[in-house]
């Protein structure tokens, strides 16, 4: 044929800017102000975690997909990159190499290909990976290195428990809340991150600039993080109030741990929560309420993963019985 | 130790008789005959008998006592007759059938004038526009009729951009049928060993506007019918049909070669060049 | 602009690109041959009155409505006709249609082709109905419904108030803008006639705010018109949907599953069919032409012409400048609900508010990947639909669960479509779903 042949297509002809690349994105340059504290506390270790984390997580997606399944590679749509920032962002930076590779297996390979790829897993990759490795090498992964502000030395950190470790432990052991609060780590340290931790949990000043930048660019919304966050301060409070020398106060539920990550950047993965607005406050008030019940009552002292990944689970559910509402429906 | 024993003996036998009570009370009583039938089904569930599934038209025999308009066209002839065994009824043997695609408009006989750039669905394609060469009765190529096949019977070549039949595979089960949105399939006997001759366009625009968008269409020319006789090809709406009775060894040679546009097509007959089919390869 | 009203829940927000919302609008020549299809309207075809080698003038009737919701067809050219046959459409498939050799421009004689104003209304409710029946009027935005069946108010029914459309809210097309700024006066005669046809007291003038001149021209006009009053609206698509803008102005919501607006007291009428309710009532003039843009990134001279119902597309293309090279596609339409064209042959109807032409790399799709389950579709969807499960249903043919997910209330919008990150053709196969759900209801009612 000489002439050009015309399009024809059904509309509409035209497409908006969103892309899951951008999304993709968008989530990882969230990510950076958090990185950035964890390389400033943990050191060049942290850095090599996070690089270990993202190149395996990307190269099993491309082997999987290119040898295994023989499907179209997608390694492009930086959804691999994603998961695998996220996972290094769950563990602590002192984690055996091969550890995090065999995590990045479990993450891309089970959570995720196995179910189909992308927008096909029920539950969040990067926090099964996590699961895995803390059930499976429950010592390594709760061997917390004490941050050390600008120190990039290679010899081994001290390392020590998480704060809402030592609370849990020094709970069992009899003591009060009060006595233990003089160990651990201030509210300030808490909000810029210098505390025990996985690596990009611990400063929740950095993550909320992410939070922030994601929903400035629409990629999150605010129910999920907010319902989370509010069921925490509720929960915990109400323990608080009825006995403090036992329970601790909300300020420091919501600062120490996972919570921050877990509920700006975990429980907000687009694929693995609900698509209502009311589906993602149902959502985030379950991840909230499995929160609390497993930090105050659980055998862990962390629960936010759990918690997240049990919610996943009902989001079929909650999908299916938060439908919105019809435009013009007749009330009866 | 003991008590666990004697305890979950008790559980066991307890949740046995509640199982056995309930099932004696809530028996619903189905007639074994259905069972009986839907054994002889292939249990494909392929919905080729318009019923939703294997046991769906078990269920409607059995009750209907008679196999009138009642058909299952995968399992044959030779599967229905067992059946009517079942419910105590004689039926006579029938031809068996085969998908034929009533459509030669390939990439070199219609040519593409237009690029589509949508869904992959001939639904939505037809429901768009005329198709990629203008032709609005030709097959759009998109392959639903494959997608909805339960037998693998049906695959696109890539090179005609046309789906073929495998006449291995074929059971005439009808999805396809259903499934085209311009009617393209037709259930046609497979002839005495075989062999068969149909009209491969079912253009209804007059001559002149055919040609232009497809070098195989048929155009009326009504040369089919003069050589044979009316009973056996008829033409209605500027498109010919040849009926199903007519026997292709006798007539084909004469049909496919007096078609000057060429769109009549063959099936094993000697002296012909066959339409590109699995089991002659 | 915040405090603008809008509709609640879903839209999106397109680019504008109205390249041509400053230019005038001119007169496109005559073409030398006119086709003129038999169906420019919903419903049924109307039934040719003429045949081969018959005189007709500018006006004359051509072909009588067939049946109650169709619409009479009139010549816009002079001429003879040369043949009545069927014809490629806009989708490629053969329709009838009248082809007229244009010979002159004589026009029939109780035509008022002057252009003052005449604003007294003489004709009484019945006669409105009836003179807008036999002048073919359909509704201009683009579902081209018959105007005269919408101007009956069903017995037992009240319109309160009368929502003049001049939303536009397509992007590109600025045909109802031009006739808002330059003939509004006609137009407001327009809406008089109407309200006086409905027997409402209030009509409303919906503008968007991305057309302020607009707003503040017929804002000043309407001084003049008690009743009328001009609403001006946040920008967002698709508020130019008859609920949607409904629901922007008064708040009332049109039952779903088969509602019309009658039924919240509402009739909607576009600006252009005002100007042809006036031109028709009071002018005798028939639909024989309207306001086209034409525009697109590439094309030369964006612009607006009055274009003769009938004229080849191409026409107005070479009008603009000519087809640029490296065109992909020709829209008849908007971007977001407009339609392809298989040929630049095909005429002008009544429906086309405007030919939007895309380059090679606009044309093209993006290619689609997996569903990434963000709700985006949900959200944005102005009808409260799941756009992603209604896709999911479609491709499962799981045509009975579709029905009673409400595929029938998608308005094709597109705005889901346009949304998805994953680029899925979402509406595509939401349009299969309600092609085969209706096939589903309509088995269901025969047996």
């Amino acid at each position: 044929m000489t002439t050009k042949l015309l399009t024809v297509s059904p509309s509409p002809h035209v497409h908006g800017d969103f892309s899951t690349q951008r999304i993709m994105l968008d989530v990882a340059i969230a990510l950076m102000p958090a990185l950035l504290v964890s390389i400033l506390y943990f050191g060049v270790g942290a850095l090599k975690v996070v690089l270990v984390a993202v190149v395996a997580c990307v190269l099993f997606e491309y082997l999987i997909q290119k040898f295994l399944l023989k499907v179209p590679v997608t390694i492009t749509d930086g959804s691999a990159l994603v998961s695998g920032l996220l996972l290094a962002f769950n563990v602590p930076s002192s984690i055996p190499t091969w550890m995090l590779i065999l995590g990045a297996l479990v993450t891309i390979g089970i959570a995720k290909m196995s179910f189909g790829g992308l927008g096909r897993n029920p539950f969040n990759p990067a926090l099964v990976g996590r699961v895995f490795l803390l059930i499976s090498f429950p010592v390594d992964m709760t061997n917390w290195p004490k941050p050390r502000l600008l120190d990039f030395s290679f010899v081994d950190a001290v390392s020590g428990a998480t704060a809402l470790g030592k609370l849990k432990e020094g709970v069992m052991m009899g003591e009060t809340v009060d006595k233990l609060m003089m160990e651990i780590p201030s509210y300030i340290d808490l909000f810029v991150g210098n505390v025990n931790g996985s690596l990009g949990e611990m400063s929740a000043a950095a993550l909320l600039i992410g939070a922030v930048y994601l929903l400035v660019r629409r990629v999150i919304s605010i129910q999920i993080p907010m319902s989370f966050i509010l069921s925490v301060v509720l929960l915990t409070g109400i323990f608080w109030l009825y006995d403090p020398s036992r329970y601790a106060d909300p300020l420091f539920h919501i600062l120490s741990g996972g919570l921050m990550l877990g509920a700006w950047f975990m429980a907000t993965d687009m694929v693995t929560s609900p698509m209502s607005k009311i589906g993602m406050i149902i959502f985030g008030l379950g991840c909230g309420l499995l929160t609390v019940l497993i930090r105050l009552f659980g055998a862990y002292p962390e629960g936010v993963s759990f918690a997240i990944l049990i919610m996943n689970a009902v989001v079929p559910l909650i999908n299916r019985s938060c439908t919105p509402k019809r435009f013009g429906e007749v009330l009866k | 130790m003991l008590s666990s024993i004697v305890s979950l003996s008790l559980i066991g036998f307890v949740s046995a008789s509640v199982l056995f009570v309930a099932s004696k009370k809530f028996k619903v009583y189905e007639d074994p005959k259905i069972d009986q039938v839907e054994k002889l089904l292939p249990g494909a569930n392929c919905g080729g008998c318009g019923f939703a599934g294997c046991r769906n038209f078990a269920e409607a025999v059995v009750k209907a006592g008679k196999l009138e308009g009642l058909n299952c066209p995968v399992g044959g002839s030779a599967m229905m007759i067992e059946v009517g065994k079942v419910i105590g009824i004689e039926v006579l043997a029938s031809e068996p059938l085969i998908a034929v695609l009533r459509c030669n408009g390939t990439k070199a006989n219609a040519v593409a004038k237009i690029n589509y750039d949508g869904a992959s669905n001939c639904v939505v394609a037809h429901a768009l526009f005329s198709g990629e060469s203008g032709c609005p009765n030709g097959c759009v190529g998109l392959g639903d009729c494959v997608k909805v096949c339960q037998f693998d019977a049906l695959y696109m070549d890539e090179q005609t951009g046309l789906p073929v039949v495998d006449e291995e595979k074929c059971v005439a089960c009808g999805a396809c049928v259903k499934a085209c949105p311009r009617c393209l399939y037709e259930l046609r006997p497979k002839g005495p060993n075989g062999t068969r001759v149909y009209v491969a366009c079912m253009n209804t625009q007059k001559g002149v506007v055919a040609k232009k968008n497809c070098n195989v269409a048929c155009i009326a020319c009504m040369k089919c019918v003069k050589v044979t006789d009316s009973k056996s090809v008829s033409v209605t709406n500027q498109l010919s049909y040849i009926d199903t009775n007519v026997n292709a060894r006798e007539h084909g040679p004469a049909l496919i070669g007096c078609c000057p546009t060429g769109a009549i097509l063959g099936v094993k007959i000697a002296g012909i060049k066959s339409v590109k089919s699995e089991s002659n390869s | 602009m915040s405090d603008l009203k809008t509709f609640p829940k879903g839209g999106v927000h397109p680019s504008d690109h109205k390249l041509s919302s400053q230019k005038k609008t001119l007169i496109l020549p005559l073409p030398k041959v006119a086709k003129i299809p038999l169906s420019q309207h919903l419903g049924a075809p109307a039934v040719a009155v003429v045949k081969k080698g018959d005189q007709v003038k500018v006006g004359t009737l051509l072909a009588k409505s067939g049946g109650f919701i169709s619409a009479n067809i009139h010549s816009s050219v002079s001429g003879t006709v040369a043949m009545i046959s069927e014809a490629t459409d806009t989708s490629g498939y053969l329709k009838e249609m009248v082809v007229i050799n244009v010979e002159g421009d004589e026009w029939e004689v109780n035509i008022d082709r002057s252009t003052d104003l005449k604003l007294e209304i003489v004709n009484t409710r019945e006669e409105i109905i009836e003179i807008v029946k036999n002048a073919g009027i359909v509704g201009l935005g683009g579902a081209t419904f018959p105007t005269h069946v919408k101007l009956m108010v069903p017995p037992g029914k009240k319109a309160q108030v009368l929502i003049i459309n001049g939303v536009e809210c397509e992007p590109y097309l600025t045909s109802d803008h031009r006739v808002m700024l330059e003939r509004a006066d006609e137009m407001l005669v327009g809406i008089k006639i109407i309200m006086k046809a409905l027997n409402v007291e209030k009509a409303v003038i919906g503008i968007e705010s991305n057309k302020p001149d607009a707003i503040e021209h017929l804002a000043s006009k309407t001084k003049d018109y008690p009743g009328i009053s001009v609403q001006p609206l946040k920008v967002m698509y698709p508020q130019g949907g008859e609920k949607q803008l409904i629901k922007a102005i008064t708040g009332r919501e049109v039952p779903n599953k088969g509602g019309l607006p009658i039924d919240v007291g509402v009739v909607v009428q576009n600006v252009g069919t005002a100007l042809a309710v006036y031109e028709a009532v009071q002018k005798h003039k028939p639909l024989i032409e309207r306001v086209i843009t034409i525009t697109g990134k590439s094309v030369k001279n964006p612009g607006n012409y009055l274009v003769r119902i009938g004229t080849p597309v191409i026409d107005l293309i070479e009008a603009s400048g000519g087809l640029p090279e490296d065109s992909g596609k020709i829209i008849s339409g908007g971007p977001m609900m407009g339609k392809a064209l298989t040929s630049t042959e095909v005429p002008i109807v009544k429906g086309t508010s405007g030919i939007l032409i895309m380059t090679d790399k606009e044309a093209k799709r993006i290619p689609q990947s997996n569903c990434i389950r963000c709700g985006k579709c949900v959200s944005v969807c102005p009808l409260g639909l799941e756009p992603y499960l209604l896709y999911q249903l479609s491709i499962k043919r799981k045509f009975d669960r579709l029905e009673n997910e409400d595929v029938m209330n998608c308005c094709e919008c597109g705005s889901c479509q346009f949304t998805c990150p994953a680029s899925l053709p979402l509406l595509d196969y939401m349009r299969l779903g309600k092609l085969e759900v209706g096939k589903l209801i309509r088995s269901r009612k025969n047996n």
